[in-house]
């Protein structure tokens, strides 16, 4: 569970301010994400986390600094390039209706094909194993509509697999599920890490669930890293009334050691 | 169904995915379309037996007035029914796909408002109508209209792409302010009628109900011309656009190149709308109705382009045979494109209702 020294990173942010004109979002930002682990982004509503994903994976072009992908300046990295060596689950990614689970992750190749290679024996067996591995190869003829939340975000996770990155940046890939739903999608992605040594940076909302599979979490709070480092040495009581405005214990979940968020609710105002 | 998906086709290192289904309805689409074009120039004042024009169409055939009549004075108006069908289906596919909304086709974004108002000045301005308010005829036809209908098009694309744009293009934006863009040009385009010369109006008229009548080569290649350039960028660019239907953060992070994309599909459709508005006058509904059609039949996740190029051509070329051998008068095709094709997708519509619900 060590991080840190030992770990080189691939893409990072140096000294980034970003923004959608006006006011930047993300301000002076410096963050290296660590190869090989697991990194969850959180912070309150509007913090700038999914800005600071969207820029990592070049959507948005810093207005200060810049983003850092493999020593180079991600803009100044072909999008075709960047494609092959860092992919992108969006937030609330959209599919056309009917659009089948094979399609949805065959789509994931786009970056390795050419007009004239647009379905390669090599494209065919990446899939197959992107679809297996997310457990999806049974509902491969099924159209993306007619799955469950869960399943459908499974199907996503899977593109992003085919699309064979070291490095996976996912945008809150647990809204709108249940719980139970989003520990099978924390379950996949922390497969992935662990059998295929992908690299995963993702915005999380679920202090928990962050805590639960990240090596490292990064909190932000009005643009800006407050604090970063493993789990169990950055949660306290103090950085969540700061961060969040929230009055919790943290406890220490008995079975694996890691930190577990237990909010406190405020004092009723009037004896009933 | 899922068998008959998609199989890959390989030839040494070269290998794409076959869409089964679109692939057998293009297929049969095209013979449909054969056979429609070999009855449509069969008919007429001077009838040739079906099996005659199939056999000059061949080559073969030796009766020098048969070959006459179907080489030199049928098959130019037919040809320009197949290619302006073609041009459309694919345009109206491609523009479609790119906005995510079946309403985003060029006759419904005002970029086919733009070329008719633009030809329509040109015929009302330069007041050069042929004799009686018949069809525009010389240098006017062959050179005036089709310059004045692209640059209509391409003017009203430009402002379109311009006003749509904010912090990139907004697709739902895109589809509302051409709608208004349409609106405001077919108010100007009816002014220019009130305004003009009786005969120059009528001329205007016949030509803005879509006229397939009285077409020769001159009306042929340019479209012919349009559509062998353009289709074949736009088969490179459909692969873009299959990834740009999961949004554009999505294709982005699958390497596409959304600006140079979304302004290329936007030329390709623009050109073959241009060349088929000049061509025929504004052919209604065809660019809209057709590629929903093509995508019943496909039954895929976006308009096919091969299928809705076929299908263009032969909801075209049905409209002028029955304009010429059906009904007791004359009747401009674009009016029946718009009696067959609106309610085929409406029903198409409920049908397709009806298999889900049940």
């Amino acid at each position: 569970m060590s991080v840190g020294a030992s770990a080189g990173s691939r893409l990072g942010a140096e000294q980034m301010t970003v923004g959608y004109g006006g006011d930047p979002v993300v301000r002076d930002l410096t963050l290296d994400i660590p190869d090989g682990r697991i990194t969850a982004i959180v912070g309150p509503n509007g913090c700038g986390k999914s800005t600071l994903l969207r820029t990592l994976a070049r959507l948005l072009t810093p207005t200060g600094g810049r983003v850092r992908l493999d020593g180079d300046a991600i803009t100044a990295v072909a999008t075709r390039e960047v494609s092959r060596r860092l992919s992108l689950l969006p937030q609330s990614p959209i599919a056309p209706e009917g659009l089948l689970v094979r399609d949805l992750v065959g789509r994931g190749r786009h970056p390795h094909q050419t007009w004239f290679r647009q379905w390669s024996p090599e494209d065919e067996q990446v899939v197959e194993q992107a679809l297996r591995m997310t457990d999806t190869w049974e509902l491969r003829d099924r159209a993306l509509d007619q799955l469950s939340g869960g399943q459908r975000q499974r199907a996503w996770i899977a593109m992003t697999l085919a699309q064979d990155t070291d490095l996976v940046l996912l945008d809150e890939p647990t809204t709108f599920l249940d719980l139970a739903h989003q520990v099978e999608v924390l379950d996949l992605v922390s497969r992935l890490n662990r059998e295929r040594g992908r690299t995963v940076a993702m915005v999380l909302h679920d202090l928990n669930l962050a805590a639960r599979y990240s090596d490292l979490v990064v909190v932000m709070k009005d643009g800006a890293v407050v604090a970063s480092g493993p789990p169990q040495e950055i949660f306290t009581s103090q950085l969540l009334a700061d961060v969040f405005g929230l009055r919790a214990d943290i406890l220490d979940d008995p079975r694996t050691g890691l930190p577990v968020v237990v909010p406190v609710s405020a004092p009723a105002p009037l004896p009933l | 169904m899922a068998v008959l998906h998609a199989t890959p086709f390989r030839l040494g290192v070269a290998s794409w995915l076959v869409p089964v289904r679109a692939a057998l309805v293009s297929l049969v689409g095209g013979g449909v379309l054969f056979l429609l074009v070999a009855v449509d120039l069969s008919v007429g004042d001077f009838p040739i037996p079906v099996g005659d024009v199939i056999r000059t169409l061949l080559g073969g055939g030796d009766d020098a007035g048969q070959r006459f009549v179907v080489m030199e004075l049928r098959l130019p108006q037919t040809m320009v029914a197949v290619a302006v069908g073609a041009a459309l289906g694919l345009a109206g596919a491609l523009t479609q796909t790119l906005a995510r909304n079946p309403l985003a086709s060029p006759d419904i974004l005002g970029i086919t408002e733009g070329a008719a108002f633009a030809a329509v000045a040109a015929i009302v301005l330069t007041g050069a109508s042929g004799y009686g308010g018949g069809l525009v005829s010389g240098r006017l036809q062959e050179v005036g209209l089709p310059l004045a209908a692209f640059a209509g098009a391409i003017t009203t694309a430009v402002l379109l792409y311009l006003l749509s744009w904010r912090r990139g293009l907004d697709m739902q934006r895109l589809v509302l302010i051409g709608i208004g863009l349409g609106a405001t040009l077919t108010a100007g385009t009816s002014y220019l009628l009130v305004n003009a010369r009786i005969q120059d109006a009528a001329s205007a008229q016949v030509w803005l109900s879509g006229s397939l009548t009285g077409r020769g080569w001159e009306h042929v290649r340019p479209v012919l011309l349009a559509l062998a350039v353009l289709t074949p960028l736009a088969l490179v660019l459909i692969r873009s656009l299959n990834a740009m239907l999961l949004g554009d953060d999505a294709a982005q992070g699958l390497g596409v190149r959304l600006q140079l994309t979304q302004l290329g599909v936007l030329f390709v459709a623009v050109g073959l709308a241009s060349v088929s508005v000049a061509a025929v006058g504004p052919l209604a509904f065809v660019a809209f109705v057709v590629p929903q059609v093509a995508l019943r039949l496909t039954g895929g996740s976006r308009p096919p382009v091969l299928a809705s190029m076929v299908a263009g051509g032969v909801l075209v070329v049905a409209a002028d045979l029955i304009t010429r051998a059906v009904l007791p008068f004359a009747l401009p095709a674009g009016i029946v494109t718009a009696a067959i094709g609106a309610p085929y997708l409406i029903w198409l519509l409920i049908r397709t209702n009806r298999r889900r619900t049940v």
